[in-house]
């Protein structure tokens, strides 16, 4: 022991300190993923999709979203081929009214992932508040907490957001609905899935509440809330986030499915369900590109993502399964 | 076990409390249903009259109590869109739901138990193994991007099945069917399948998982060392004792039917009341959203309690008191 001790600063000065990437590229969970080919390729498709959301103004030939960009002459383009009467190519295609393919689907992509990303973030928030709250406090909170988690849970998600939508749209008033659209959907898929980060962080939190950390915590003072936030959160998060990943699929499935039924983003914001609801009506004329290039995109999408949650629950806690 | 259930049928009961107090609220928040009811040529003693036999000078507990009694007798008032009563419309919509619904659970169970045990007994065969792989892209499928595929394929390419409406209905009086023509019975092919596919495989997965849990016992070992035949062995005794988990999880997926068979018939523009409760979203006819909300929570609370119950039925390991500390 004294050994090690002693010859510690020597080594340390000999050696340099790796850096926080160099650890990071050691470690157990580098290592798992650069020996998974699924979880290599589902990262490098979900980050070059988010990134050509993200970048879509840069990116996309054409604005969807301004009037004065579109030419109608171009309607119905087939893909690759130049239009017969003004002669401009479209990587896609074309609408109807002469939209480039391309740029409504970056832009569409932009509105799903926004909705998935902001929904998860609302349904962890409500679902790690009540989880803590209900394994941290007990009692009659508990109860009420985990009985409405449980009822909710008999019905199908899905089902519980479209639900939500409805009540929620009848609640805003008329001459909002069209704009607040995407926050009354934000809020009825978030809502529809808090109830998994809920049951995971009671139950972690049941199991740390009893530990000598918290007990410190509270022998010094500090009061129930920062005990919940500061101390017991942390150690609870890392299935928090993989539970996250997973919700990110299914919200963004559950985002496209209710702007396909016409009861999510309005057509002024298209979302990749929305463009999917649009290209159905071309399905028979034969334009088969307004629909496919969309639908390929959202189950690439939803694909990567929930590949990449599977693999993140099997690296990090495969107690999950 | 008496407690049990008492406790169960009442927390039962304040589930559809809740989901009323949110039907009735919309009712009397959203909008104005004076306004709603009444056109623009309305004096104020219209107003009043109305206000009075609506109830709605009375106070809340008072008048929701109203709108309770009201639903329990399967009066939801008039649909602000087609001015009839809902009720008159959910019973007109309802065969073509419950049709939709029957076939594709008969669908669901029937491929899904023959290829289930299929892919247990051949486990390592050619057929069994692709089958098993394309029931994974058949699971990670969006419900719409099945239908939308299946209408492309049959309805486009093919030109085999019509992939809009009911096709003829034979109306029986109080129920319509497609049962009985033949545009009907093709109608219902494509939006069967695509509503029963999930359930097919998780069906198919789950027989084929426990098939090959049971295969491994040793009564199936002394089974075959009777000189049973194979097949005696695989249905009679095998398959037997694969069938109560597939009880259990059909009866909690017919509400996945009834979640998705508003995506399918929104697809397939097939006339049911899923389609029925899309358009009253997105035109925000209040009553029929809340006759939707209530008839379908009933149903799912109602299939909750039966599927817990029957756990209870099938399982006699559950009925012993857990007092007893054994």
């Amino acid at each position: 022991m004294t050994d090690t001790t002693r010859t510690e600063p020597v080594r340390r000065a000999a050696v340099r300190e790796p850096g926080r990437f160099a650890r990071f590229w050691a470690s157990d969970f580098a290592w798992k993923f650069r020996h998974s080919p699924v979880a290599m390729v589902s990262f490098g498709v979900t980050v070059i999709l988010v990134l050509a959301a993200v970048l879509a103004p840069l990116i996309a030939p054409y604005d969807p979203f301004n009037p004065a960009s579109l030419n109608l002459m171009n309607g119905f383009t087939p893909p690759g081929e130049p239009n017969a009467f003004t002669g401009d190519e479209f990587w896609l295609g074309t609408d109807d009214q002469g939209r480039d393919v391309f740029s409504t689907i970056l832009y569409g992509m932009r509105i799903s992932l926004f909705v998935g990303f902001a929904a998860v973030m609302f349904a962890l928030v409500v679902g790690v508040l009540l989880g803590l709250l209900a394994g941290y406090v007990g009692g009659w909170t508990e109860t009420i907490i985990m009985r409405v988690a449980d009822v909710q849970l008999t019905f199908p998600s899905i089902l519980v957001a479209m639900l939500i939508f409805g009540v929620a749209k009848g609640f805003t008033p008329v001459e909002y609905r069209d704009q607040m659209a995407i926050w009354v959907l934000i809020f009825a898929i978030g809502l529809s899935d808090w109830v998994q980060f809920a049951r995971v962080v009671r139950g972690a939190t049941l199991v740390q509440k009893d530990r000598e950390y918290v007990q410190a915590a509270r022998l010094i003072g500090r009061s129930h809330w920062a005990i919940m936030l500061k101390h017991i959160l942390p150690n609870v998060l890392s299935p928090v986030l993989v539970i996250a990943t997973i919700s990110l699929a299914l919200a963004i499935i559950a985002e496209a499915t209710l702007s396909f039924l016409g009861v999510g983003a309005p057509p002024t914001q298209p979302s990749l369900g929305t463009l999917i609801r649009i290209g159905q009506g071309f399905l028979f004329s034969g334009e088969w590109w307004i629909l496919f290039f969309p639908a390929l995109t959202l189950l690439a999408l939803a694909l990567s993502v929930n590949l990449l949650g599977d693999w993140l629950r099997d690296a990090l806690n495969p107690r999950l399964k | 076990m008496l407690a049990y259930i008492i406790r169960r049928v009442a927390q039962s009961v304040l589930v559809l409390l809740v989901v009323g107090l949110v039907a009735f609220s919309m009712f009397r928040f959203v909008g104005d249903p004076i306004d709603n009811m009444l056109g623009q040529e309305r004096t104020q003693a219209d107003i009043d009259r109305l206000r009075t036999t609506l109830g709605l000078d009375q106070p809340f507990p008072v008048q929701y109590w109203r709108f309770l009694e009201g639903a329990a007798q399967g009066n939801f008032g008039v649909s602000y869109r087609q001015g009839r009563p809902v009720s008159e419309i959910i019973v007109e919509r309802a065969p073509a739901t419950l049709e939709l619904a029957l076939v594709s659970g008969v669908f669901a169970l029937a491929l899904g138990i023959g290829l289930g045990v299929f892919t247990a007994i051949r486990r390592d065969g050619f057929a069994a193994n692709a089958i098993m792989s394309l029931s994974l892209i058949g699971v990670s499928l969006p419900t719409f991007l099945i239908g939308i595929l299946l209408i492309y394929l049959f309805g486009v390419q093919l030109r085999w099945l019509p992939t809009f409406g009911r096709g003829d209905v034979v109306d029986l009086g109080w129920w319509s069917t497609g049962f009985l023509t033949a545009s009907g019975l093709k109608s219902l092919i494509l939006p069967a399948i695509t509503l029963g596919l999930y359930q097919m495989t998780l069906i198919m997965r789950l027989v084929r998982s426990e098939m090959l849990e049971v295969l491994r016992q040793d009564y199936i070992r002394f089974a075959r060392a009777r000189g049973l035949k194979e097949r005696a062995v695989n249905f009679r005794h095998a398959l037997k004792n694969t069938l109560i988990p597939v009880i259990t999880v059909m009866g909690l997926q017919i509400g996945g039917i009834i979640a998705f068979a508003i995506v399918t018939e929104t697809v397939f523009n097939w006339p049911g009341v899923g389609l029925l409760f899309i358009n009253a979203i997105q035109f925000v006819d209040i009553p029929v959203m809340a006759a939707y909300l209530m008839l379908i929570s009933v149903m799912f609370v109602m299939i909750n309690l039966i599927v817990d119950l029957l756990y209870f039925w099938v399982d006699p390991r559950l009925r012993v008191d857990r007092g007893g500390g054994h």
